[in-house]
C-alpha cells in the first residue's frame, strides 16, 4: 500500500467541506486551526494500515462526517440538561456542555468553590488569554489525527484553574440532545497548580438514533504534589461514534488516578496520552469497558516515564458480548533517564459470546537499565469451575455470570475513590449486565 | 533493578568484537553478473538444470517483486539496499558437483574443519558420542557442498538432499509443496528469495518414521558482494518425526551483505518437527560497520492433526535481524512452540517473534521468548497470537522477558493478540511473577530467597528446552543458556 495514495472518503471530503465552512466562524486564531488541518488533512482519516489505528480503522468506521452543531437555545440547553442523566445526582459543581458548547447561565460565577476558576473557552480563543498558550501540552496528542480534527474544530469548552485542596468534585457534563446526527468538538483545559487536589468527574451522553460525532479533548496540566482524582463516563446513545482524548501532563510528586468507563456508543475510541514529567509520581490508569451488539469499543494508551523514580499501573477490564470487538493497545515508554521506573500494565478481556472479538496490544518500549516494568494481557471466556461453584450454591447460571462479571470489571473500578460515584458506577455495571438479560 | 555481573560477563563474552568465526577462505569462486534481472534468474535456474515449470516460477515472482516495496514496520534501521550490487549466485569453481568428498575442494573442507563441522562420516562415527550422530547439509554460499549420511538416511526412506537436487530428482513432491506455506508474495523479502533462490535442503519423511538421526545445515557465505538465498522445505509425512538443525557463520567485513531465506515446514496429521536455529552470522564491528542483513520468512504449517511443531532459536549474530518463526495451527489438536534467546551487543539491532495463528480446534502454542540487549543494540520482541473464529478451545501462553545491560540500548516489546473465539484462551505475561506459588513457595521453604527461587524456576524451564539442542557448532550457545534474566522488564 505504501507510495499508493488513497481516494478521499465521503467523511473526509465532508471534513473538508465542513473545515472551509466554519473556519472563520469559529472563535480565535484561523491560522492555528489551518495547520491543525494541514497535519490532519496530510494523511486523512487513519485506516488500519496506520499502527495507532491498526485495529480501529476510522476511515471504514466513519462513513460520513456529521455537521457541527450550533449553539442550542437557553431553553434547548435547558431542556437537553434537564433530561441527561448520567450521573447527574451525583453531589457535584456542574460545568455542562451542550452539543458542543459551554452552558454559561448555569454556572454561577460567583458561587464557585474556593480555589476553582473558569474561563469559558470560546470567549477566551476569542478575546485572548494568557492560558491558552498552555493548552496542548502534549506531543504525543499533537501527533494524533484524532486530536488534530479536535484542534481545527474546536468550538468550546473551558479552562479550569485549581489552587488548593478543592473537595467539592467538578462534573463536566457533555450532553449532546439533537435528532439528526451532529459532530461535537470540545475542549477542557485543567491547570491544577503546585499542591492542589481536585476531583474531576467527565460524563458524555447523546441522544439514541443518531451517529453522532462527538470528538472531546481534556488536557491536564498537574504540578507537583498535585492529587487528581479523575472519573470518565462515556454513557453516549447508540449509534454515537465518539472519539475522545486524555493529555496530561503531572509533575513531581503528583498523584493521579483515573478511570474510564464504557457503557454507550456504536463506536467509541478513547485515548490517554500520560507524561510523568516529574520525579517520584505515581500514576494509576484504569478502564472499564461493556460491549454488546456489535459495538466496537477501543481503548488507547500511552505512558511516558519521562522522569525517574516513577509508578504506573494501568488495568483495563473489557467484557465483550455478542457480535462487539473490543480493543485494547497500550505503550508504556521509559527514555533512558528514566532509570528506577515501575510500570505495570494490564489487559483482561471476558469474551461472552461466539462472535465476540478483542484485540490487545500491550506494548513496552525501554531504554533505562534499572528498570520494572510488566505489562500482562489475557482473554478467555468466565471459568468455567467458579460458575459451577456459584450454581451448585442455587445461583441460576445468568446470576452467576452477572456476579463473575461485576467481579472482574469491579476490579477496575474499586479504585475510585468517590463513594457515590463508584456506587452509581457500579450501578451501571448491574445496568448493563440485566439489559444482557 | 540492574543485570547481575555474571550475565554482563556472558554477554560480553560474545560481543560483536569477540566473533570467532570472521575468517575468509579463498577459493575460487564463479559467479552470475551482478545485479538482478531476468537473465540473472535464468542463469541460476540454467546453472542449477532447473525444469521449466521452476522457471517460470521465479520469473513470475520477480515480476510481482518488482512491484512490491521493502516493509518499514519493523524497529530497524538501515541505509537503502543496492539489489542490483549483489552477486546472487556464486559457487566453488572447480566441482560443480562433487560425486565424494574428496572431490570437494580441500580448502572448503578445512573452512568447516576449522567452524567445527564434521562433514566425514568416519569422523563423526569416530566422535565421542557415536550415539548423536547429525547428517550434515553444508551450504556454502549459493552451492550445497556436502551432505552426509545421505545412504543411511535414504534406508530409512528419508529423503535429506539440496532443495536444487530435489527439483531434479523429486519434482512431484517439491512441486506439491514448495511455496505452500508461504506464497510467492507473502512478503517482499521472501519474494525475492523465491525469484533467486539457489539453494537450501530439501526434507521429506515419510509416514511413520522417525527420523533416525539430526539433520542440520550448516550455512557459510564467503565470498563478497553476495547474498545467501536459501530456501528450505521440510515435509513431515503422517506420524513420522524429525529435528533439524541450522547453524550459520560468515567472515568479517566491511560491508553489508544480504541474506534472505525462506523455510517452510509442513507436519501432516501426527507428525512432529522440531526446528532449531543457532543463528551466529557476521553482526559487524562495535561501530556497527559491515555485518549480515538477516531478513528471514520462516514458517510452518501444522496440516494435519495432532501435528506438533517448534521452533527453538537462540541468535547472536547479524547486524540486522528481522525474523518471525510461525506457525499456523490448522489441524486439529496442533501445537506449536516458539523458544528463542535473542542477545544483541554493538549495533545490532534485533526484530523478532513469532506468529501462531490458531485456525483448528483444540490448537494450543506456547510462546517463551528472552531478549537481552547490550552495548548500543536494539532488540524488539514483535508477536501475533491469533484465534479464528472457528479456533474453539485454543489455547496461548506467552512469556517474554527482555533485560537491559546499560542504558544506551533499547528493549522493546510488541505483543498483538487477537482472538475471535470465546474459548479460547489467551495469557500473556511478561514479568516473572506469575511462576506458580506452589513452586515458589517449594523453594523458598527450603532457604531460597525470592529472586533465587525464581530464577531458578524460569531458567530451569527454558534450560529444559534448550538443552535439547544438539550444539556441537556452537558451544558459547550453551553458557546462553545459564544466563540469568534476574533484572528482567517484561
Amino acid at each position: 500500500m505504501a507510495g499508493v495514495t488513497l481516494m478521499k472518503t465521503p467523511a473526509e471530503t465532508g471534513l473538508a467541506q465542513a473545515f472551509e465552512t466554519v473556519k472563520t466562524t469559529l472563535p480565535g486564531d484561523v491560522e492555528s486551526r489551518a495547520q491543525a488541518f494541514e497535519l490532519f488533512a496530510r494523511n486523512g482519516l487513519p485506516h488500519r494500515r496506520v499502527e495507532e489505528f491498526k485495529y480501529t480503522d476510522l476511515r471504514a468506521l466513519m462513513r460520513e462526517a456529521a455537521p457541527f452543531a450550533a449553539t442550542p437555545s437557553g431553553d434547548e440547553a435547558k431542556a437537553a440538561l434537564g433530561s441527561a442523566k448520567a450521573l447527574a445526582d451525583i453531589k457535584a459543581l456542574q460545568v455542562p456542555f451542550v452539543n458542543g458548547h459551554f452552558v454559561r447561565d448555569s454556572v454561577d460565577s460567583k458561587a464557585l468553590p474556593e480555589g476553582v476558576e473558569i474561563v469559558p473557552l470560546a470567549e477566551a480563543l476569542a478575546n485572548g488569554h494568557d492560558w491558552l498558550a498552555r493548552l496542548s501540552p502534549v506531543a504525543w496528542a499533537r501527533q494524533n489525527p484524532v486530536y488534530q480534527l479536535n484542534s481545527s474544530f474546536m468550538a468550546d469548552g473551558v479552562m479550569l484553574r485549581i489552587v488548593g485542596q478543592v473537595t467539592t468534585p467538578i462534573h463536566l457534563r457533555f450532553v449532546t440532545a439533537s435528532k439528526s446526527a451532529v459532530a461535537t468538538a470540545t475542549r477542557v483545559l485543567v491547570l491544577v497548580e503546585d499542591g492542589a487536589s481536585v476531583k474531576l468527574i467527565e460524563t458524555h451522553e447523546s441522544t439514541d438514533g443518531a451517529n453522532h460525532q462527538p470528538n472531546d479533548v481534556v488536557e491536564l496540566i498537574a504540578g507537583d504534589r498535585t492529587t487528581v482524582h479523575h472519573v470518565r463516563l462515556n454513557a453516549e446513545g447508540n449509534q454515537s461514534l465518539a472519539l475522545s482524548t486524555l493529555a496530561m501532563k503531572l509533575g513531581a510528586e503528583a498523584s493521579f488516578n483515573s478511570i474510564n468507563v464504557v457503557a454507550g456508543s456504536a463506536t467509541s475510541r478513547h485515548q490517554v496520552f500520560a507524561v510523568l514529567n516529574g520525579e517520584n509520581t505515581k500514576a494509576q490508569i484504569n478502564g472499564a469497558t461493556m460491549l454488546k451488539g456489535r459495538q466496537h469499543g477501543d481503548s488507547t494508551l500511552v505512558v511516558e516515564h519521562a522522569a525517574p523514580n516513577c509508578e504506573s499501573r494501568e488495568l483495563f477490564k473489557t467484557v465483550v458480548d455478542g457480535e462487539a470487538t473490543g480493543v485494547f493497545q497500550g505503550k508504556i515508554i521509559v527514555p533512558h533517564h528514566a532509570q528506577k521506573t515501575d510500570g505495570r500494565m494490564m489487559s483482561a478481556a471476558l469474551l461472552l459470546s461466539e462472535g465476540a472479538a478483542m484485540n490487545n496490544k500491550p506494548e513496552l518500549e525501554i531504554f533505562a537499565d534499572d528498570v520494572q516494568c510488566g505489562h500482562g494481557a489475557t482473554c478467555g471466556q468466565l471459568d468455567e469451575d467458579l460458575l459451577f461453584y456459584l450454581m451448585a450454591r442455587g445461583l441460576p447460571k445468568k446470576e452467576a455470570e452477572s456476579l463473575l462479571i461485576q467481579a472482574f470489571l469491579g476490579e477496575a473500578i474499586e479504585f475510585v475513590d468517590n463513594e457515590e460515584v463508584r456506587e452509581a458506577l457500579v450501578e451501571i455495571v448491574e445496568g448493563w449486565l440485566k439489559a444482557r438479560g | 533493578m540492574p543485570a547481575v555481573q555474571e550475565t554482563i560477563d556472558q554477554v560480553r563474552s560474545i560481543d560483536v568484537d569477540q566473533y570467532k568465526y570472521g575468517f575468509e577462505t579463498e577459493v575460487e569462486m564463479e559467479k552470475a553478473p551482478k545485479g538482478l534481472s531476468e537473465d540473472v534468474i535464468r542463469f541460476i535456474s540454467a546453472k542449477k538444470g532447473e525444469p521449466e515449470w521452476m522457471l517460470a516460477w521465479r520469473l513470475d515472482a520477480y515480476k510481482r517483486w518488482l512491484t512490491m516495496t521493502e516493509p518499514n514496520w519493523a524497529r530497524v534501521s538501515y541505509d537503502k539496499i543496492d539489489y542490483n550490487d549483489i552477486y546472487y549466485y556464486a559457487a566453488p569453481k572447480n566441482n560443480p558437483a562433487p560425486k565424494s568428498l574428496d572431490e570437494v575442494d580441500p580448502e572448503i573442507l578445512k573452512t568447516y574443519e576449522k567452524l567445527g563441522i564434521p562433514l566425514r562420516e568416519q569422523e563423526i562415527l569416530a566422535g565421542v558420542e557415536p550415539s548423536r550422530r547429525v547428517a550434515v547439509d553444508a551450504v556454502f554460499d549459493s552451492v550445497s557442498v556436502a551432505t552426509t549420511f545421505k545412504e543411511e538416511l535414504a534406508k530409512a526412506g528419508v529423503i535429506f538432499m539440496p532443495i536444487s537436487e530435489a527439483i531434479r530428482e523429486y519434482p512431484d513432491l517439491v512441486r506439491q509443496y514448495l511455496g505452500s506455506v508461504v506464497p510467492v508474495t507473502d512478503n517482499f523479502f521472501a519474494t525475492l528469495n523465491t525469484a533467486v533462490f539457489t539453494d537450501g535442503s530439501f526434507v521429506y519423511i515419510p509416514p511413520g518414521v522417525r527420523c533416525p538421526m539430526e539433520l542440520s545445515t550448516y550455512f557459510r557465505i564467503n565470498e563478497k558482494n553476495t547474498g545467501q538465498f536459501e530456501r528450505t522445505l521440510i515435509i513431515a509425512d503422517k506420524g513420522s518425526y524429525v529435528s533439524y538443525l541450522e547453524g550459520c557463520t560468515a567472515p568479517k567485513r566491511d560491508e553489508n551483505q544480504l541474506h534472505a531465506a525462506v523455510v517452510e515446514l509442513i507436519a501432516l496429521d501426527d507428525a512432529e518437527i522440531k526446528y532449531s536455529t543457532v543463528q551466529n552470522w557476521y553482526p559487524g564491528d562495535a561501530e556497527g560497520r559491515g555485518g549480515i542483513y538477516n531478513f528471514v520468512t520462516k514458517r510452518g504449517d501444522c496440516r494435519g492433526k495432532n501435528s506438533v511443531i517448534t521452533w527453538t532459536q537462540v541468535e547472536t549474530g547479524s547486524a540486522i535481524t528481522w525474523k518471525y518463526p510461525s506457525c499456523i495451527l490448522r489441524g486439529d489438536n496442533s501445537r506449536g512452540e516458539f523458544y528463542s534467546i535473542a542477545v544483541s551487543n554493538g549495533m545490532q539491532q534485533v526484530d523478532s517473534g513469532t506468529k501462531m495463528i490458531h485456525l483448528g480446534k483444540n490448537t494450543t502454542s506456547r510462546i517463551i521468548s528472552k531478549g537481552i540487549a547490550a552495548g548500543k543494540s536494539e532488540n524488539t520482541y514483535r508477536g501475533l497470537v491469533s484465534a479464528h473464529r472457528k479456533a474453539t478451545g485454543a489455547r496461548n501462553f506467552t512469556n517474554c522477558d527482555s533485560l537491559l545491560i546499560g542504558n544506551q540500548c533499547g528493549a522493546h516489546t510488541v505483543p498483538y493478540i487477537e482472538s475471535k473465539n470465546a474459548s479460547a484462551v489467551f495469557e500473556h505475561e511478561a514479568t516473572t511473577s506469575k511462576i506458580s506459588e506452589d513452586q515458589m513457595f517449594y523453594c523458598q521453604q527450603r532457604g531460597l530467597s525470592e529472586e533465587e527461587a525464581t530464577a531458578l524456576i524460569v531458567n530451569g524451564f527454558v534450560k529444559d528446552v534448550l538443552q535439547q539442542l544438539p550444539m556441537e557448532f556452537a558451544v558459547e550457545a550453551q553458557k546462553l543458556i545459564s544466563i540469568s534474566l534476574e533484572g528482567s522488564v517484561g
